[in-house]
């Protein structure tokens, strides 16, 4: 074997060979590497050493520290909104009830699995507790733990608004291969849950404007709940174009604007998701 | 199709810069990325390529990935398709109603990588569905959640492959639409099954899988043979 005939070789196939190698990936690389081969339980012990060495390396790389405790905000927001729905006494016992319990304990993990990774960066993982929230939003929901028709409402909003706030980190997270992924595998959960929720919500009905059709996908930037205070979280969602592509009707097929809206989940920054967030703080 | 090329070339620019000079390290790594699907070491050779299995070549870098994904979503696009113009017996109009949802979402996946990669675009591929008992309510959901569980996989562990930030965001656009998907079949199945133990990890988080555990699981249905050789592995 020569090397450099194997190099050469590559880029006559792969003119890009050199530029994929770029600097991102070569000042990354070294420890990506490294973590990539370590079991997934022993990833998070892995993040102190990884994340000292890409700051060193790369003063310029974004806050993937506090990315996670974002991410962990919204977690312990969730976690800690089940807790109380799951023991509200309205959720119908059977499905509903094993659905809710199921999705506390996922956000329980995440929690834990977060808290880890940041610890183990060399952060401080923020710190919430019950007395942390009120999901009333401040008077907006009163019955959200007495009106079941409310309590998944407000479970709707925060999994559609989670899934477009791990979207929206992403790009942030490029740095780290494993940090990255771990935020994809979550975000997908988050998604699943959503979908999940937005079922229940039709079964139970109630849905606003009468007539709305909630489907586990996001239809336009409809919501179908019958308050503004949510819309924040739907605004967006009727994206039709991506990428300078027009989805509608493309390249001949019969592709409805609904159906160009739901097939592309949109993403939210740092600041509208807090924005979001915030009324739901004590 | 001029208008596709501009796209193109829009698209893909990010990814034309050349660094000169590879480390042994990341060229190792490269190595061991076209390890993935039947690569042999015709590397010694001048007459072929190191990956050559004779397959369509999906591509390298941003383009490989893409490329990875359209394939993908041609299989899903084709198997919805097939079963909207057919459906099993027994299905509801609930059913029959978000399959088509899911149809045309997938359809709208596939036509946009396809624009997107423009003249780097793959053709269309050969699939095979004859496994599937079309008319068998169980037989059909069973292949859509296991083509819906493997799209979420494969964008997850694509996304670490991508080296543009606008490609990332729109794959994850599109995974967060495959978990929709993948939660409704699941629950169609056995209700509550949305996100259960069997797919999550123990951490509650969803699996990833890279390119060649991905197209080996979705080999069956695919008579083009495929050359996934080339494509980043980290």
């Amino acid at each position: 074997m020569n090397v450099t005939n194997i190099l050469n070789e590559i880029e006559k196939i792969d003119p890009e060979v050199y530029g994929k190698l770029n600097s991102r990936r070569k000042v990354m690389k070294s420890f990506a590497n490294i973590s990539g081969k370590l079991a997934l339980t022993a990833v998070p012990l892995a993040f102190g050493s990884m994340f000292q060495k890409a700051y060193a390396q790369s003063p310029g790389v974004p806050d993937i520290v506090g990315v996670l405790n974002f991410a962990l905000t919204l977690e312990y927001l969730e976690y800690n909104f089940y807790i109380k729905a799951v023991a509200s006494g309205i959720v119908p016992a059977g499905n509903d009830l094993n659905a809710l319990t199921l999705i506390r304990d996922h956000e329980a993990a995440h929690v834990n699995f977060l808290k880890t990774a940041i610890t183990a960066s060399g952060g401080t993982p923020v710190s919430f507790t019950a007395a942390s929230f009120d999901f009333t939003a401040k008077g907006t929901f009163p019955t959200v733990f007495s009106d079941y028709a409310v309590l998944l409402a407000v479970a709707q909003t925060f999994e559609d608004t989670g899934v477009r706030a791990y979207k929206g980190q992403a790009g942030n997270l490029m740095s780290n291969n494993d940090v990255l992924t771990a935020a994809l595998n979550i975000h997908s959960v988050e998604a699943r849950h959503a979908a999940h929720i937005r079922s229940m919500r039709k079964a139970n009905g109630g849905l606003v404007p009468a007539g709305v059709d909630v489907k586990p996908w996001i239809t336009g930037n409809q919501s179908g709940i019958g308050t503004t205070a949510v819309q924040a979280s739907y605004n967006g969602e009727d994206l039709t174009t991506q990428a300078a592509v027009n989805i509608v009707n493309i390249n001949g097929q019969i592709i409805s604007a609904n159906a160009a809206s739901e097939c592309f989940d949109e993403p939210l920054d740092k600041e509208s998701i807090l924005a979001i967030v915030t009324p739901f703080l004590a | 199709m001029p208008q596709q090329n501009s796209i193109n070339s829009n698209l893909l620019s990010v990814n034309e810069g050349k660094v000169k000079g590879v480390s042994r390290r990341n060229f190792l790594g490269y190595l061991g990325g076209a390890s993935a699907l039947m690569i042999t070491a015709a590397a010694c050779k001048n007459n072929d390529s190191p990956s050559d299995n004779g397959g369509v070549n999906l591509g390298s870098g941003d383009v490989g990935v893409l490329n990875y994904a359209y394939a993908l979503e041609q299989i899903e696009a084709a198997f919805y398709t097939k079963l909207a113009s057919s459906p099993y017996n027994g299905i509801s109009a609930s059913e029959n109603a978000l399959l088509t949802d899911i149809r045309d979402h997938e359809i709208a996946h596939r036509e946009f990588f396809k624009s997107a990669l423009g003249t780097n675009a793959i053709p269309a591929l050969d699939l095979d569905f004859s496994s599937i008992n079309f008319g068998s309510r169980e037989s059909v959901l069973n292949a859509a959640k296991a083509f819906e569980d493997l799209g979420v996989s494969a964008y997850n562990g694509a996304g670490k492959l991508l080296v543009s930030p606008d490609y990332l965001l729109l794959a994850g656009k599109i995974v967060s639409v495959e978990a929709r998907h993948a939660s409704y079949i699941r629950d169609l199945i056995i209700p509550g099954s949305f996100a259960d133990n069997t797919i999550l990890d123990a951490n509650a988080l969803d699996i990833s899988r890279n390119p060649l555990a991905v197209l080996t699981i979705a080999a069956p249905f695919v008579k083009t043979k495929l050359n996934a050789g080339n494509l980043p592995n980290s």
